[in-house]
């Protein structure tokens, strides 16, 4: 089995009509997904590409039996999108959508959590499980079915990991883009709990990048609860302190979130770390 | 993006919060008489002001006036001084250390406290500090116990204080900040708490909801404002090689593999997800404006179809003959036709990510 996205996953893409909407359900459903429905309020009743257009995420689900949803809606309306989704009773939750506000992300992701609702990003690439299905944006060319987990931060970084794993005769089970906000709804030790569960994933793969203690948290969860081996890549070696590298999260603040102290601390918990991205599926051929 | 100190104490006052009594001028001859003796203050973003002698002190207008002239125009830490605050000088007894920010592991908004104020809070120890999350449905009197105990008040500045945190508390909320942080927080003499000094940090992502906002200074460099008006991630750092990627975490990896191989990087600049040639164009100008050594161009296509980049920069060299040296490493979605169109304006892209690397920092000569 994969993680997050199975065989049972039944999505919805609330924002379907727009340009990035529409342009990725197309996608998600030739990688396998099974795409039930749209949302977009006042075009209930129509459809894209076959799929059916709702009002409400409500009547969504109540026609589709969907249990997920990929948000695209802009950053102004992303809080109530999400609030919408957990009202409805979806417990998979994926926001695409970047630059929306701390403090909506705060909310919906406590609000999400108060109701047993998995929110994955905001500002993700979302959830690719290959054979069985995606929800998001990542490119499905890149990905083979396999026996690595791959949790990350970024979203074209992970690319290049996950193209260099795949050319190099690896594949994966689950690659969940956990996005690069300050304030997302799963950390990395929330789905290291999930890739240690599952029995297909045999091997890890961790993507951080400066900001935040994030990998620090992970690098002490790992040396408790993670059996499996874990490889990572650290971005943001180069970046000077106080200067903000294009993600809102990754800063370093107050001397805090160095790629040194995250390097450090998942070397002491027994992750081997590479010193170039490319360098990831080296790394496990060694230690196969 | 972070707010003047008079902005910030403006912002503070309209809440209700006390601060010292004051006044701006960003010309000598604007002071006027008010109450002496003043600080006359630079009003920069960068900290460590006072170090740099940008604070100094008036007993009278004239003496102010010829204070504000030594200020105005300073540059502290590469920042030109444009305004000065002239402000009452306080009887202080006492300075506390309070703020409000916001906490990635909790996902709540955290108040930190201390009795040691009127130094920076990374030199107070950190029993000596109180970092609480607030609940995410408001302040709670439980705060002002804490409060008490951590900085020692007694039972008249305690009712201010509880005051003051419920007050920042709010406009935290209000105005989407990311940081309002005071410090010193002073009791003075005669017992009354203020805000001595006021940082503020709005989250630039929650502009749209805050426009009063919009026109205020940032402590962007000119190339940094242009590319926030555009909407492209750009950051200028001390090298002499300019890095165009898509996507933060590919980027900061190869500024990474840069230096790895010997090289630095002097502008980042971040495409992000588009798909639309004309912003490709836009950052390519932006990174010519930068005038680096030699630009590195490195992309992954997923989103950011490699074709589009391509003819992006197709479009910005044909436009206006770029004469910086240019590397590109292509891959992913559409490389095949990305490689053929940069070919057409003589540009030789390869797909191996080290290669290009190495081959950048040699054409940037370090």
């Amino acid at each position: 089995m994969a993680v997050l996205v199975d065989g049972g996953t039944k999505v919805i893409v609330q924002g379907i009509t727009g340009h990035q909407g529409q342009f990725h359900a197309r996608s998600m459903r030739e990688f396998g997904t099974r795409v039930v429905g749209g949302v977009t309020p006042g075009k209930g009743g129509s459809a894209v590409d076959g799929i059916p257009v709702f009002d409400t995420v409500l009547d969504a689900v109540s026609s589709t039996g969907a249990n997920a949803t990929c948000i695209f809606v802009p950053a102004r309306f992303a809080k109530d999108a999400v609030f919408e989704a957990v009202s409805a009773g979806l417990k998979l939750i994926v926001v695409i959508t970047e630059h929306i506000p701390f403090l909506d992300a705060m909310q919906f992701t406590t609000y999400a959590k108060l109701n047993g609702a998995t929110v994955i990003g905001p500002n993700c690439p979302g959830v690719s499980s290959p054979g069985y299905g995606k929800i998001g944006i990542m490119p499905s060319k890149i990905f083979a079915r396999g026996d690595v987990g791959v949790i990350s931060r970024s979203g074209t970084l992970t690319y290049e990991i996950v193209n260099a794993l795949t050319e190099s005769g690896f594949g994966e089970t689950t690659c969940v883009g956990i996005g690069g906000d300050p304030i997302i709804g799963s950390n990395f030790v929330e789905i290291l709990s999930l890739l240690e569960a599952d029995a297909e994933t045999k091997r890890i793969v961790m993507v951080g990048e400066i900001g935040g203690t994030a990998e620090e948290e992970a690098a002490t969860f790992i040396s408790r609860h993670v059996s499996k081996p874990v490889y990572a890549y650290i971005a943001g070696r180069s970046a000077p302190p106080g200067k903000r590298m294009g993600h809102a999260g990754a800063i370093i603040n107050r001397g805090k979130g160095t790629a040194e102290s995250k390097i450090e601390s998942l070397e002491k918990a027994g992750v081997k770390v590479a010193v170039l991205p490319t360098d990831v599926p080296g790394l496990m051929k060694k230690g196969r | 993006m972070k707010l003047f100190e008079y902005r910030a104490k403006q912002l503070m006052a309209e809440y209700g919060i006390p601060v010292p009594r004051g006044a701006v001028a960003s010309r000598p001859e604007e002071i006027a008489s008010i109450d002496y003796p003043v600080a006359v203050k630079a009003q920069v973003l960068a900290g460590g002001r006072g170090k740099a002698g940008g604070i100094k002190f008036a007993d009278n207008v004239a003496e102010a006036r010829s204070r504000a002239a030594e200020i105005i125009g300073m540059t502290i830490k590469g920042e030109k001084t444009k305004s000065v605050l002239l402000e009452e000088r306080l009887d202080v007894a006492r300075e506390l250390y309070l703020s409000l920010t916001i906490d990635r592991g909790s996902r709540s908004i955290v108040l930190m406290a201390s009795g040691d104020g009127g130094v920076e809070i990374e030199s107070v120890p950190e029993e000596r500090i109180l970092i609480v999350s607030v609940p995410l449905f408001g302040y709670s009197p439980f705060l002002t116990k804490l409060l008490k105990s951590r900085m020692g008040t007694d039972a008249a500045v305690t009712q201010q204080l509880e005051d003051l945190a419920l007050k920042l508390y709010k406009l935290f909320i209000s105005e989407d900040c990311e940081l309002a942080e005071i410090n010193p927080l002073v009791i003075t003499r005669d017992g009354r708490l203020i805000a001595a000094d006021a940082k503020i940090t709005i989250n630039d992502d929650a502009l749209f909801r805050h426009a009063e906002f919009s026109r205020d200074a940032d402590d962007l460099t000119p190339l940094e404002q242009r590319a926030k008006a555009e909407d492209i991630a750009f950051v200028q750092l001390e090298g002499n090689i300019g890095v165009i990627a898509n996507g933060a975490g590919l980027t900061m990896a190869t500024l990474d593999i840069l230096t790895i191989n010997g090289g630095r990087a002097g502008v980042f600049l971040d495409l992000g997800g588009t798909d639309d040639p004309e912003k490709v164009t836009a950052a390519f100008n932006l990174m010519k404006d930068a005038k680096p050594a030699v630009i590195f161009l490195n992309i992954f296509g997923g989103i950011t179809k490699c074709d589009t980049v391509a003819l992006g920069v197709k479009a910005a060299v044909q436009e206006s003959s770029i004469k910086i040296p240019i590397v590109a490493r292509i891959r992913g979605v559409n490389d095949d036709l990305a490689r053929d169109i940069l070919k057409d304006i003589g540009i030789e892209a390869t797909s191996d990510l080290i290669s290009a690397a190495k081959k950048a920092v040699a054409a940037g000569g370090n």
